[in-house]
């Protein structure tokens, strides 16, 4: 087999792995997007906000430990107390599921039956909140997050591959677990919105909010659950950006690269915003792989909203959104 | 709770106890006062009308009933028990379901996942096994999907059960808002003109329903028609309101004869 055609296999691995990632933040905008009609700008910095969270709690900071200090003239950082994963998981979860139910009573409570744009604009607002709470909770410096995933090089892969094509694949162990989880999270997700009871109820709100009250379902108590399942989807997200490239800020912004994605696969689609981070992330290591070194390079930048606009202009409901027909 | 054995109709039917009781209930918008002191009450099994010109406030006092709407004066029984304000949705696990002018339909959904919705309400296995397909949620889904399939069957929409309610033309979509009302087998079941923008056919289908499901369920309905042919059919008692006002309350011979009425309607000169 050539060279070149054995390289394009591994950097398509890459891609499938990095799209899952993708996929992972896009998700947590499809969630809220289907049942509540809100395009949550906030959702990277959730998962910035729950990385951020989960590592204070695990190392023991002490949350707004710079503004106690500052007004009480104290000098405490730390409780001194290094808490295994699982516990500092959990907590976060509580912290996310709080957050939600904030989130709906200070805000959207108030904002029931207003313009879509104005709703996006209240979360454009919770996104500037959230990154300011978040620094001044926990500090603004990075932080290595570490909860046990295995990282590195697959030896297992590497070998494999090896014997077979005399060139071992580099493919890294968080990202397989990330698929892993990913697929998982995706599957219990779908099955909860098809099979259950209060899966039936997101989708009755998501469609019509008189006609799912008058089948007695509460808006108030979906969309508190959707927040913190959004939450959640968003935690996982941060684990596995947080734990490739440490906690910080850039992290926010990965919710821009889930704009193609959401583009590509429909904005109420949940299979949709993994197919769509499949195809942006094996297609931008692809062409960067292929046709970069023609072009000068750094198209993984471009590349994921170059796709997005061409598919706009043929598909404008993505490639697993609902039609939109109109009756005249 | 009027413990009284209530009445015989003039088709012979026999109608029980006072299930719903609306006593001078003022509603309000701003400045504009849409019900003055109305006081009405609903009988188990009967077929009530509200009936009314345009903008006498028949809609607001329907949702005043299915909890849409919550008055500034006056009290609302519900078998018996003084109903606290509650939200639309704990009034609809009370057991009230109701239909809407302007259908409000899970246009995404098929016509049996918008019956479905309807039993929303009577389920209640943990989630966990819900997604799991075990136990107690599978026989429990089964059991709601029977449930489902006779009101389907018997409003017989079973060839549309799986066309997403969006393709429907609208005379359809009004009856599977029924059938989805009706799932939840309702103590009370609230119908905004269920005959409105249908032409005479499909007006003679739905009135046969609506007879039908009374008849065969025993379900108590409360209705608002604008059709005085197709009221004075169906209702076994009619409330005629007017500039937010009760102006008659009766039997429909009794209503017809009513001269307040016959003004209302016709219109009078006030000089």
């Amino acid at each position: 087999m050539p060279d070149q055609l054995i390289y394009a296999m591994e950097v398509f691995f890459n891609g499938l792995m990095a799209g899952v990632l993708y996929a992972l933040v896009a998700l947590g905008f499809v969630l809220i997007y289907k049942a509540s009609g809100i395009f949550n700008y906030a959702q990277g910095v959730m998962a910035l906000f729950a990385a951020m969270t989960l590592v204070g709690v695990m190392e023991g900071q002490v949350p707004f430990a710079h503004l106690i200090n500052a007004v009480l003239g104290t000098k405490v950082h730390h409780f001194g107390w290094h808490l295994p994963a699982f516990v500092g998981i959990i907590t976060t979860v509580i912290v996310m599921v709080i957050l939600a139910w904030l989130v709906q009573r200070i805000i959207f409570k108030h904002l029931v039956g207003q313009e879509p744009i104005i709703l996006f604009m209240a979360t454009i607002g919770l996104a500037y909140f959230m990154e300011g709470l978040g620094d001044m909770m926990w500090g603004s410096e990075i932080k290595k997050l570490d909860v046990g995933l295995p990282q590195g090089i697959n030896l297992w892969i590497d070998e494999t591959t090896y014997n077979i094509f005399d060139y071992g694949f580099f493919i890294d162990n968080l990202d397989i677990v990330a698929t892993i989880i990913a697929v998982t999270l995706v599957a219990s997700l779908v099955i909860f919105a098809q099979y259950t009871k209060e899966g039936r109820a997101m989708r009755a709100v998501a469609d019509d909010h008189q006609a799912a009250l008058s089948v007695g379902v509460s808006l108030n108590f979906i969309w508190i659950m959707v927040w913190s399942v959004a939450g959640f989807v968003a935690l996982v997200a941060g684990i596995m950006w947080g734990t490739k490239s440490g906690v910080q800020f850039s992290l926010s912004l990965i919710a821009l690269k889930a704009l193609p994605v959401l583009m590509l696969g429909g904005f109420t689609s949940i299979p949709g915003a993994i197919v769509g981070g499949l195809i942006i992330g094996v297609g931008e290591k692809l062409f960067e792989f292929l046709i970069g070194p023609l072009i000068g390079g750094a198209t993984e930048n471009w590349f994921a909203y170059v796709l997005a606009l061409l598919l706009l202009v043929f598909r404008p409901q993505g490639l697993f959104g609902e039609k939109i027909i109109e009756r005249v | 709770m009027n413990t009284d054995d209530g009445y015989i109709t003039e088709d012979g039917r026999k109608i029980g106890g006072v299930v719903m009781e609306m006593k001078n209930i003022t509603l309000r918008f701003g400045g504009v006062t849409a019900i003055k002191d109305i006081t009405f009450d609903i009988r188990e099994g009967e077929i009530r009308a509200i009936i009314g010109p345009n903008g006498a406030g028949k809609s607001s006092m329907l949702n005043v009933v299915s909890g849409f709407y919550v008055p500034q004066e006056g009290e609302v029984f519900f078998r018996g028990e003084k109903r606290p304000p509650l939200k639309p949705f704990e009034v609809a696990r009370q057991g009230i379901a109701r239909t809407f002018q302007n259908i409000a339909l899970f246009e995404g959904m098929s016509v049996l996942d918008n019956v479905m919705t309807g039993r929303l309400t009577q389920m209640n296995s943990g989630f966990i096994s819900q997604a799991l397909w075990r136990g107690k949620a599978e026989r429990e889904e089964i059991e709601n999907r029977e449930i489902c399939e006779r009101v389907i069957d018997f409003l017989e929409i079973q060839s549309i059960r799986k066309t997403p309610v969006s393709r429907l033309p609208y005379g359809l979509k009004k009856r599977v808002e029924l059938a989805r009302a009706l799932a939840s087998e309702p103590k009370l079941l609230l119908l905004d003109e269920p005959m409105a923008g249908m032409n005479v056919e499909e007006k003679e289908d739905m009135s046969r329903f609506i007879l039908d499901v009374n008849d065969e369920f025993g379900t108590t309905i409360a209705l608002i028609e604008h059709d005085m042919g197709v009221v004075m059919d169906l209702s076994d008692r009619v409330v005629v309101m007017d500039y937010g006002k009760k102006i008659g309350d009766g039997t429909p011979s009794e209503v017809r004869n009513n001269q307040a009425v016959i003004d209302a309607y016709l219109g009078v000169s006030h000089d």
